[in-house]
């Protein structure tokens, strides 16, 4: 086992303040009241979005299906609570453009009746892809926020005969911390999840690392991990981002992902401490994937706590739980402060990726008057992926667009340390987001005038050949006119 | 509660660092050495210190002006002000009131401005106008005060500085004389041995900073602790200053035990002349220095070498400007050629491959 | 004798580049490049005259000679921009082009009388439909070149901006602020 450790390996990255002490000591709150209205996007996951079964005015129990995953890369969506659907149609996204996505919205009944579901003695005579099928099945998806499916990702881990399952529990991102008390409230829960994904990918060793920063979390696992010895509990050192997915890769098993490569290739799969425990709940009672633990904090917030809440509840539902003072919130943010986004109102729904609502306060926030950058290098020395951000940041300003590519561009992850540390309050995170979808645009357009080209010229062939045609008929016509002209000058000379 | 707010991208906190607090810290860790230099030299020292750090503020404005910027909060950053320090901590410590004018002039105008502001400048603002002083004015550049402290019946008073600074030194053989290095410059072409020539100089007082030298370049000391402080305050990166250190002592190390009657030591070298001020303040300037860890020890060696190439061959008893300014016009090049490598990646850029099991 | 041999071989020096230069011009002498053929081919070739020129072919002769900027084709856009001024060598800023707004044709149900005139006249078969049938436009080939506005006799075309979806939604690229001169910066810093 020490071979593993010969070479810990962490490049930048930085240690934020942590602001998790508020929400880290108060167990998690379950008595959040069912809300009235759930707001179900169709789209909770990467991949092809689910696509209904249900109609309008259907009286649906809890745990129902509601929406099938259609494509290889896709989830299902489950109703997290019994009532009536009133509305299949589009509602604003938890996304910083709140722009449109279908959603089916649940009128709950306040019954909260559970759909009769099946309970299994032994998961483990289960056949591995059986364990797989029925995590797809169940909706789940990655719960660290990369929403990735999951049964996808097992599948994979089979495939590859992967030999190292990590779980990260790392929650390496400031104020969150939903995955230190789901550690230390439910350990034996997800060690079980853990050993039925073993199960599952028909892996040996599993490794749950815990940053040093939840000491309580990790003596939980520890000792819920105690009579299993394929499930090794260890800690990792504070420093954001090691949650990043290949970090802790690297961290752990001292292996790198090539680019373009996913970690299964290198024998390695990393999934979150949360899904471990969706994984439990599907398999273990059969309960598809109905609702998460969400951190709410932030200087606005009256009472931060961790909540557990059904997909569909609105954010403002959630704010008036936790009494958000709105007119000391500056903005709001879905995720944690490093790579989660801005949301621009609250009447949005929680999904499968919100591991934190925040509402922080102006003085809570980075300043954002930009200055000249002074190539203090920070950024370089920060970057966990060995970028230049400052170059990059230079070139997309005048719109060398190629030029950030050539230096990495899309090697970025958006981690947020760049940003972080920047002495001069440059956006680069965002300006590495905005060349991205511009890259993209860029090729996009370029397809669609290579497109229209064939169009084109599809269509001048076509009318060519119908010119053709016309003459050739023409011609005929005229010849076979000619020749009924010829013809009836012969009879008229015969009469 | 609707906020509509514009989408904005993470990172929404930030770490406590901003362009002002940094150049609050530089001028911070080199206020003892100034300070020290300032009480050696007496009055003239802060005339001049004064004008330089003034004008390199209002030639700052001026620029602003020029370019219709608002120039109030650029001059909140610190930048200028650090920069006239700089400039003025390099110049002879009775230097007249028109060196630092003109250097202030040069340093922000030609060393800053012209290359686009804050930033944008390929040589260190400071020592371009030092070098471009001492070139065009070599009288002025090496006259050397003695150490005449503020307060000492011997020293200067100050309406007798008001003399010194703007109408020029009256007794200059009396008040003056050669550095270390210059001395030891000097003697070497009458054809003189080590030995002989440094029987009077006090490593001690080089050590200190009580010599004749530059306005606050003297005290290797000072200077020093100063800067062992910016890379503990993670300001500055250890890289360039070791490396700069390591070369000169290295190489200085080698000539001297091959021949020490003619290459001086490497504790003299360290000791004297602008070694320490450039290796902790004016080569890790971060806008003309590398900015990745490999290029900042290449450049810091490179300046380490080109200091002592200058200082024991050529024709000039002190070569850290030059040294950093033609080091500066390598980073580029630098940065081009030595690029961190990306995760997953190798040193080329292709992806690693997968290693086999 | 110094001065003569300074100028002697400064001359020879001189006459031997030229010769080499001369040399070089007649034997690495490229093809006129057939670069109003490579531009044609970079256009969309749809003949659709949003840049003033009759046609795709005219257009390229005009960037070739000089006479058009790169950025004049707007169904082309950016990435055609930067194509081309990579393929001419020019400087290109960006920064000043406006992304021209993108627009779509849409047809509007309630007055298509299914007369067939514009699907005859789109460059990119980009409507559907058949003889007293409502057209519609599949938006992915359209290349918003409005010919059909122009022939439909209902005015049932119209031209619409391309919806924002979350699809398509973009991160928009910061404002740098303390770069802006004085007077155009939203909110003056001091």
């Amino acid at each position: 086992m020490l071979s593993l450790f010969k070479k810990p390996r962490f490049r930048g990255g930085v240690h934020a303040e942590e602001h998790k002490t508020a929400t880290a000591a108060l167990p998690i709150a379950s008595n959040f009241p069912l809300p009235k209205k759930l707001y179900i996007p169709l789209q909770q996951h990467v991949g092809k979005p689910a696509e209904p079964v249900i109609k309008v005015g259907e009286k649906v129990l809890k745990g129902q299906l509601l929406a099938y995953s259609q494509g290889l890369i896709s989830a299902p969506v489950h109703a997290p609570s019994s009532g009536i659907i009133v509305d299949v149609n589009d509602y604003p996204a938890p996304h910083p453009s709140a722009l449109p996505i279908r959603t089916i919205v649940l009128e709950t009944d306040g019954k909260d009746e559970w759909l009769e579901t099946q309970v299994i003695d032994d998961p483990f005579q289960l056949n591995p892809e059986e364990i797989s099928f029925r995590v797809g099945a169940a909706g789940i998806v990655g719960l660290g926020g990369a929403t990735f499916p999951t049964a996808v990702k097992l599948n994979m881990g089979r495939e590859n005969r992967v030999d190292t399952l990590i779980i990260n529990g790392s929650e390496c991102e400031p104020y969150l911390c939903c995955d230190d008390r789901l550690m230390q409230e439910r350990a034996e829960q997800i060690i079980d999840g853990v050993r039925l994904m073993l199960h599952g990918m028909e892996t040996e060793n599993a490794v749950v690392a815990i940053e040093d920063n939840k000491p309580l979390a990790f003596v939980a696992m520890r000792a819920a991990a105690e009579p299993y010895a394929q499930v090794n509990v260890i800690q990792i050192p504070t420093r954001y981002p090691m949650g990043w997915d290949r970090q802790l890769i690297r961290y752990v098993t001292g292996k790198e992902v090539p680019v373009g490569c996913r970690s299964s290739e290198i024998g390695v799969t990393i999934h979150n401490v949360g899904t471990a425990y969706a994984v439990h709940k599907a398999i273990r009672y059969g309960q598809p994937l109905l609702s998460r633990i969400v951190t709410v904090a932030g200087g606005a917030v009256k009472r931060p706590m961790n909540v557990e809440v059904p997909f569909g509840t609105l954010i403002s539902e959630l704010f008036s739980f936790c009494e958000v003072s709105s007119d000391e919130t500056a903005r709001i943010i879905m995720g944690g402060p490093m790579m989660g986004d801005s949301l621009p109102h609250v009447a949005l729904p929680t999904v499968k990726a919100t591991s934190g609502i925040l509402a922080l306060t102006q003085s809570e926030l980075k300043n954002t008057d930009e200055q000249p950058c002074i190539r203090c290098a920070s950024c370089v020395s920060v970057c966990p992926a060995g970028l230049r951000p400052l170059d990059m940041a230079n070139n997309i300003r005048i719109n060398q667009l190629d030029a950030a590519v050539d230096l990495g561009l899309k090697d970025c992850i958006s981690c947020g340390c760049c940003s972080y540390i920047c002495p001069s309050n440059i956006p680069l995170v965002q300006y590495f987001k905005y060349a991205s979808g511009e890259v993209m645009a860029r090729q996009q357009a370029q397809h669609k005038s290579e497109q229209t080209k064939r169009l084109i010229d599809a269509r001048n062939d076509r009318m060519e050949r119908i010119a053709r045609q016309q003459r050739e008929e023409e011609l005929a016509r005229l010849a076979a006119k000619a020749e009924r002209e010829r013809l009836k000058a012969e009879q008229e000379a015969l009469v | 509660m609707m906020l509509h707010m514009k989408p904005s991208s993470g990172a929404h906190v930030g770490a406590n660092s901003s362009v002002s607090r940094i150049m609050g810290q530089v001028m911070l860790a080199i206020s003892p050495a100034t300070a020290f230099g300032l009480l050696c030299f007496g009055w003239p020292a802060l005339n001049l210190f004064i004008i330089t750090v003034l004008s390199a503020v209002v030639f700052e404005v001026l620029c602003l002006r020029l370019k219709g910027r608002v120039a109030k909060p650029v001059i909140m950053d610190g930048s200028a002000v650090l920069t006239g320090w700089l400039l003025a901590m390099t110049l002879p410590p009775w230097a007249p009131w028109w060196i630092g004018v003109v250097g202030s002039g040069l340093a922000i105008i030609l060393g800053k401005h012209v290359y686009g502001g804050l930033g944008q400048n390929l040589f260190n603002p400071a020592m371009l106008a030092r070098v471009a002083l001492l070139i065009s004015f070599p009288i002025e550049m090496t006259t050397w005060a003695n150490v005449s402290p503020l307060f000492f019946s011997q020293s200067p008073g100050f309406i007798e500085s008001w003399h010194i600074t703007f109408s020029g030194l009256d007794t200059i053989d009396a008040s003056t004389g050669a550095t270390t290095l210059g001395f030891i410059k000097t003697e070497f072409s009458q054809n003189r041995l080590l030995s002989d020539i440094l029987k009077d100089t006090s490593g001690f007082l080089n050590f200190i900073g009580g010599t004749r030298g530059s306005l606050g370049e003297t005290s290797t000391l000072l200077l020093g602790l100063g800067g062992l402080w910016l890379i503990r305050q993670n300001i500055i990166q250890w890289q360039i200053p070791v490396s700069l250190l390591l070369t000169v002592a290295l190489l200085a190390g080698v000539f001297h035990v091959m021949d020490s009657e003619h290459y001086i030591s490497p504790m003299l070298h360290l000791n004297s002349g602008a070694m320490m001020c450039v290796a902790f303040f004016i080569a890790t300037d971060y806008v003309t220095s590398p900015n990745t860890p490999t290029g900042q020890l290449l450049f810091g060696a490179g300046c380490g070498l080109l200091i002592f190439v200058i200082r024991t061959w050529g024709a000039y008893p002190e070569g850290a400007g030059f040294a950093v300014l033609l080091m500066n016009s390598a980073t580029p090049l630098i940065d081009h050629y030595i690029r961190p490598r990306i995760y997953g990646r190798d040193r080329k850029g292709k992806p690693l491959e997968i290693p086999k099991s | 004798m110094y001065v003569l041999s300074a100028i002697v071989s400064l001359t020879l020096l001189g006459l031997f580049l030229g010769l080499l230069l001369g040399i070089a011009a007649r034997y690495l002498k490229v093809e006129s490049s057939p670069v109003v053929d490579e531009l044609e081919a970079l256009l969309p070739g749809s003949q659709c005259g949003q840049c003033g020129f009759p046609g795709c072919r005219p257009a390229a002769e005009a960037l070739a000679e000089g006479n058009a900027s790169a950025t004049m084709c707007p169904p082309g856009g950016s990435a055609l921009a930067e194509q081309i001024a990579a393929l001419l060598g020019l400087d290109l800023d960006l920064s000043d082009v406006k992304e021209p707004e993108l627009l779509v044709a849409r047809v509007s149900e309630a007055t298509c009388t299914g007369c067939t005139r514009c699907f005859k006249v789109c460059p990119t078969d980009a409507i559907v439909g058949a003889p007293k049938q409502i057209h519609a436009v599949v938006a992915d080939a359209c290349i918003a070149c409005k010919k059909c506005v122009e022939v439909c006799p209902t005015e049932c075309l119209q031209m619409h901006p391309i919806e924002v979806t979350l699809r398509n939604w973009r991160w928009a690229k910061p404002l740098n602020v303390s770069v802006q001169p004085m007077g155009t910066g939203s909110n003056a810093v001091c």
